[in-house]
């Protein structure tokens, strides 16, 4: 019996149950597969006594060919089948050689790194949160101690590195904070008009866009936009650089990475913040604005005088401490996430993201203080 | 010539943009030969290489592969033309989150039809080929830079792809892991029959690997020397090649150009 499998290989059934696996050409990434198929199909089907493997007219063999060898010797030797091969020339013997067939098994792999149980995986992670906590404290120290130094030495601030901070934080965030404010007066007036409107109310949508906007909304908004813009961008610049020995480089050149990294990005963001969301608040009652005289019937004067009524300095002066509070959060979990980066391109992916939600949930999480704080004081 | 032009590069004016760093450079590799592309620093080397493979176009000028323009060819026989060569970057190039077992079968997983234990164990070979036998499931972050090379050739030549492309494989490492680089490029050459296009500055890799050398220059802003690098040494026209080849540093009014 013989049987063409593909041009490059034959099966022939010698007597005695002795079959013949002729190879011819080249056995390689192109062809291994489909004769490891039939191959594999012919010996299940009718199983040999002896496989032969006859290498005499091969023109290439490589790793594919010796995976093919491999197999079929295995598959062989399932069948009880004995496996051999004929017809290895010096150069077929030198590749068998260089990947150390048939001598070594490579059937069991290395083994896979053990998960770790359950206790164990509970004490990983409790060790990790404790490790977390230790950095988090070394670094409020390391950034407090920075901020003396920087109020004894002024002079030793980065101003070059903080303004420039200061414009991506800030200027650059202008337009996408404005434009959100406005959208978010417009909704809200909207909204409120819809009820408003049903008891002849429609001058205290003026109110509501105001109060909800400088007490509540406008240091949120701005802050949440800031954490995705600049919280991000904080994260991922410190992690590139720590994964690229930059960090270290500044490190062992005796510069004080704190006040070199950290300190203009908190400045930045502590300065530039509160102004941003004065402007988101701007906006947002120019919103509310537009829907009034558009829709409601009121006049702009009305509207602000209104708005003005309803406004006290303290709503005011108190959004703006929380804006610079939410702003001192961002910075401060972007740097500190950026740091805690170890490993490769991930690393940087892995801090961004957690500076951003670290960011929000801290956001979220203060303001709610502070307005349980504002309910028993104010 | 009798041997068989695998790559053709013709009047390549290379550079990023409109600044070219090479004028006019033209040579052939063979297959089957070890063809080393050097020069000092800074001088086009890998720029060259990425005009090569087709990852930057040139300013003017072509490089056809298996007779088809790398850069102006169709789409479809770029894509084969990248199936048949593999690269080694200078630093690997590994992908960070996958482990060194998944990075090299990565290419075999996408282009055979082989099952999973197959792969393994040709994952397992090849990886034992580069020495790297037993460090299957670690990150690329857990290795030296020297594994990094070895496990980034592994995967290059996961496919045994007909050329292999290296950008300087042993800078950086000591003189032991670098020689055993080389000998594997040799190895690999030999029994294989692979195309090598090395582009490097080390001089002990270029006397034991190479037949055929270009020097690139960057005064000259083109190939000052091709050649055997042993006769480049001793019997070269330019002084600047033989300085190169025999470590003499340049006195700073004579860098280029002065013969004899």
């Amino acid at each position: 019996m013989s049987d063409k499998i593909s041009e490059c290989c034959r099966l022939e059934d010698v007597a005695d149950g002795e079959r013949r696996i002729r190879f011819k050409g080249k056995l390689d990434v192109k062809n291994a597969p489909a004769i490891i198929r039939a191959v594999f199909a012919s010996i299940e089907k009718h199983p040999p006594l002896r496989v032969i493997a006859d290498l005499s007219d091969i023109s290439y063999l490589d790793d594919f060919g010796v995976l093919a060898l491999d197999r079929i010797r295995k598959v062989a030797a399932g069948k009880g089948a004995s496996f051999a091969m004929e017809g290895v020339g010096p150069k077929a013997a030198e590749i068998l050689a260089l990947f150390n067939f048939p001598d070594s098994d490579k059937s069991q792999p290395a083994a896979k790194r053990p998960e770790p149980g359950l206790l164990v995986g509970i004490g990983k992670a409790t060790i990790d949160q404790l490790l977390d906590l230790r950095f988090q404290v070394a670094f409020v120290g390391s950034v407090l101690l920075c901020c003396f130094h920087l109020i004894i030495h002024p002079r030793s601030i980065r101003i070059g590195d903080t303004v420039k901070s200061m414009k991506k934080t800030g200027v650059d965030a202008l337009p996408i904070v404005s434009l959100i404010g406005f959208l978010l007066g417009l909704i809200m007036a909207f909204m409120s008009s819809v009820q408003l409107r049903q008891f002849g109310a429609n001058i205290y949508v003026a109110s509501l866009v105001a109060l909800a906007m400088v007490r509540e909304l406008g240091p949120i908004i701005t802050a949440i936009i800031v954490a995705g813009r600049s919280g991000s961008a904080f994260a991922s610049e410190i992690a590139a650089m720590k994964i690229a020995e930059e960090v270290d480089a500044l490190y062992t050149m005796g510069f004080d990475v704190t006040r070199f990294l950290v300190a203009p990005k908190i400045i930045a963001a502590v300065l530039m913040v509160p102004l941003l969301s004065i402007f988101a608040n701007l906006f947002a009652i120019l919103g509310g604005l537009t829907v009034g005289v558009l829709m409601l019937d009121l006049t702009a004067g009305a509207y602000m005088d209104q708005t003005f009524k309803s406004l006290t300095p303290f709503d005011f002066w108190f959004g703006l401490f929380k804006t610079a509070f939410f702003a001192l959060v961002i910075a401060w979990m972007g740097c500190l996430r950026g740091f805690q980066a170890r490993g490769g391109a991930e690393a940087v992916g892995r801090a961004t993201t957690s500076a951003v939600v670290s960011s929000i949930f801290l956001i979220i999480l203060w303001d709610s203080i502070f307005a349980v704080l504002l309910q028993y004081w104010g | 010539m009798t041997e068989h032009a695998l790559i053709k590069v013709k009047d390549l004016f290379a550079g990023y943009g409109e600044q070219a760093i090479l004028e006019n450079v033209s040579f052939e590799v063979y297959a089957g030969e070890i063809f080393i592309i050097l020069g000092g620093s800074g001088c086009g080397k890998s720029t060259l290489l990425k005009h090569m493979i087709g990852l930057i176009p040139p300013i003017s000028g072509s490089v056809t592969a298996y007779g088809v323009d790398v850069i102006q060819g169709d789409q479809g026989s770029y894509r084969k033309f990248l199936r048949n060569i593999g690269v080694l970057y200078q630093s690997g190039g590994l992908l960070s989150s996958m482990t060194l077992a998944e990075n090299v079968a990565l290419p075999i997983e996408e282009y055979t039809e082989l099952r999973k234990e197959e792969i393994e164990y040709l994952v397992a070979m090849k990886l034992e080929l580069v020495d790297l036998k037993g460090f299957e499931h670690h990150l690329p972050s857990e290795i030296s830079g020297g594994m990094k090379k070895r496990a980034g050739l592994a995967r290059a030549m996961a496919l045994n792809p007909e050329i292999l492309f290296f950008d300087e494989p042993t800078a950086g490492l000591d003189p032991i892991t670098s020689a055993e680089i080389d000998e594997l490029i040799l190895k690999i050459n030999r029994s294989l029959g692979t195309t090598m296009v090395i582009v490097t500055h080390e001089l002990q890799s270029i006397f034991h690997l190479a037949k055929r050398v270009i020097m690139l220059d960057k005064t000259a802003k083109g190939i000052i020397a091709e050649g055997d690098p042993h006769y480049l040494r001793d019997h070269s026209g330019n002084r600047t090649v033989r300085n190169f080849f025999n470590r003499i540093p340049m006195s700073g009014q004579t860098r280029y150009g002065s013969k004899g």
